[in-house]
């Protein structure tokens, strides 16, 4: 069993801080790190893989610091983001290096474990220059793997996979998780995280939102007051309307950009709206869910 | 030594274009000796211009600063060091391995042209000098390049500079600096190896040896420890 810990931990670039004060545990099983672009998520692995000092606090494997220490490897697997690799070298090649740079006591027979295990074996004598970006993410999952790591860093994994890839890269992620390993994978993308793992760390603009169990945090997503904007042909009396309706719990009227409403429930004011228009004999023109964006998700989880 | 990283990086090596550029470097040194030597120019005329001029001066440093920067530069320009870095390797043995390449084909690439030019003139103790003196300037160049890769973005303007404004000009200019020019060194030890009329030596062998030894053990020493403190900047998507 492995534990990643970071400690206080905070990074800047001269001015500008990229994460700020993030106490995180992570243990066993799948977690994955969920943010929007820019929040600080590779940041955050980069200074887990050692790959980039904390400004202040302590990033540590098993309590061994990653910082200027190469031998926290032996035990620890990195797929960054940038998908670099030697193209030159073939799949193989690739991987049995990473065996052999590991000094396992059979380089060949992990190498073939590996690329197995990610189902490239058919294109494993190609050079890696010629793979597609899934076949190339695949090859350096291998390569991370090749050591059988107890803890696993991925930097956005699915980037770049098709369905049945990301589906294949999901049971593997799920099978590690489950065999006691510590994985954690990076992503912007709400609906990766959910179908992975069971506890995701949010961490939005350098700091963490949220930690935990996903299905809670879903639920603060879900029942987070949503925005809509409206257009109809009288949006003076359906805004009457609309203020009496619970799940509203607010209204703004402009001339020129219609309703704006604010709803307490997602769920219950859609379902409401059609209602409540056909009844006062409004014709609803147009309604726009006016802050789906996920930076806006994320922004309310911080407030929260 | 570790093999498998010497033979990515060989590999790595041969397989860039800019390296077949520089391919035709060693071509004219060993043409222009042969010219030389076919128009009826004699030895003293054309090894100047030829052997230290073009040889020592460009050819040399030019190449070593190629490959020196090469070898882990470009690796860290794309990114794909960090595939070597994420093992648990003591960080000398990446930068053992990648000097040892480097300096294996630069003294492949610059001492065999040089070889050749020496034979031109009829006097095969001068010809093993040079290659002598290359083996030298191939050790401390590469180190002191390799170096520069890991301490600078810009390794090969920084290295040209050194080449070009330190060695060639402001030796040549100021006595004085000639004490920190590996040039200089190339010079004496092919000079003290084959004493001919042909070379002359402006540093004594002893400085020579010394000071190439400081510039490799500290670059090599430097190198190790930038490679230990890599960081990856956050490139957040």
């Amino acid at each position: 069993m492995s534990l990643v810990e970071l400690k206080g931990v905070s990074r800047w670039y001269g001015n500008v801080v990229a994460v700020n004060d993030v106490t995180m545990t992570l243990g066993p099983g799948v977690t994955g790190l969920l943010g929007p672009n820019g929040a600080g998520k590779t940041t955050v692995l980069h200074m887990m893989a050692g790959f980039l000092a904390p400004s202040r606090g302590t990033v540590t494997v098993d309590g061994q610091s990653t910082w200027r220490n190469p031998s926290v490897y032996k035990g620890l697997g990195l797929v960054s983001e940038r998908e670099a690799v030697h193209g030159f070298l073939s799949g193989w090649d690739f991987v049995l290096a990473s065996a052999r740079l590991h000094r396992l006591p059979d380089p060949a027979a992990a190498a073939r474990k590996a690329i197995d295990l990610v189902e490239m074996a058919d294109a494993q004598h190609r050079r890696l220059a010629t793979y597609s970006k899934g076949m190339r993410q695949r090859t350096r999952v291998a390569a991370a793997l090749v050591h059988d790591p107890a803890v696993l860093l991925l930097d956005e994994p699915f980037n770049g996979m098709d369905p049945r890839q990301r589906l294949h890269m999901m049971d593997l992620l799920h099978a590690m998780g489950e065999q006691g390993r510590t994985v954690l994978f990076s992503s912007h993308i709400l609906e990766e995280v959910e179908q992975v793992s069971g506890t995701v760390q949010v961490i939005v603009a350098g700091r963490l939102a949220a930690s935990g169990d996903y299905r809670t945090i879903r639920r603060l997503m879900t029942h987070r007051p949503h925005v809509f904007s409206i257009r109809s042909n009288d949006d003076r009396r359906l805004a009457v309307a609309l203020v009496g309706e619970p799940s509203v719990s607010g209204v703004d009227l402009s001339t020129v950009d219609g309703l704006t409403v604010r709803a307490s429930d997602y769920g219950t004011f859609t379902r409401v709206l059609p209602k409540i228009a056909r009844a006062e004999k409004i014709r609803v023109e147009r309604l726009l869910p006016a802050d789906e964006s996920l930076e806006s998700v994320f922004s309310y989880l911080v407030a929260s | 030594m570790n093999l498998t990283i010497a033979r990515i990086t060989a590999r790595g090596l041969f397989g860039r274009r800019r390296f077949l550029l520089l391919l035709p470097l060693p071509v004219l040194l060993v043409g222009l000796a042969l010219l030389s030597s076919w128009l009826g120019a004699r030895p003293d005329e054309w090894t100047p211009p030829v052997v230290i001029g073009l040889g020592f001066g460009v050819v040399l440093p030019v190449m070593a600063l190629i490959v020196g920067t090469g070898v882990l530069g470009s690796e860290i320009d794309d990114g794909t060091v960090v595939h070597i870095l994420a093992k648990p390797l003591p960080r000398r043995e990446i930068v053992f391995a990648k000097l040892a390449v480097a300096v294996l084909v630069t003294a492949l690439t610059v001492g065999v042209p040089l070889f050749l030019a020496g034979l031109v003139t009829g006097l095969p103790r001068f010809a093993v000098g040079l290659v002598a003196g290359a083996l030298v300037g191939a050790v401390a160049y590469t180190a002191l390049f390799l170096a520069l890769s890991l301490v600078t973005r810009r390794p090969v303007l920084v290295g040209l500079v050194y080449v070009l404004v330190w060695e060639d000009l402001l030796s040549n200019l100021l006595s004085g600096t000639r004490v920190l020019s590996i040039q200089q060194y190339v010079i004496a030890v092919a000079d003290k190896v084959a004493p001919t009329d042909l070379l002359q030596g402006n540093v004594s062998l002893g400085v020579s040896l010394v000071m190439a030894s400081i510039i490799t053990v500290a670059g090599t020493v430097l190198a190790i420890d930038r490679l230990r403190s890599f960081s990856v900047a956050g490139e957040t998507s």
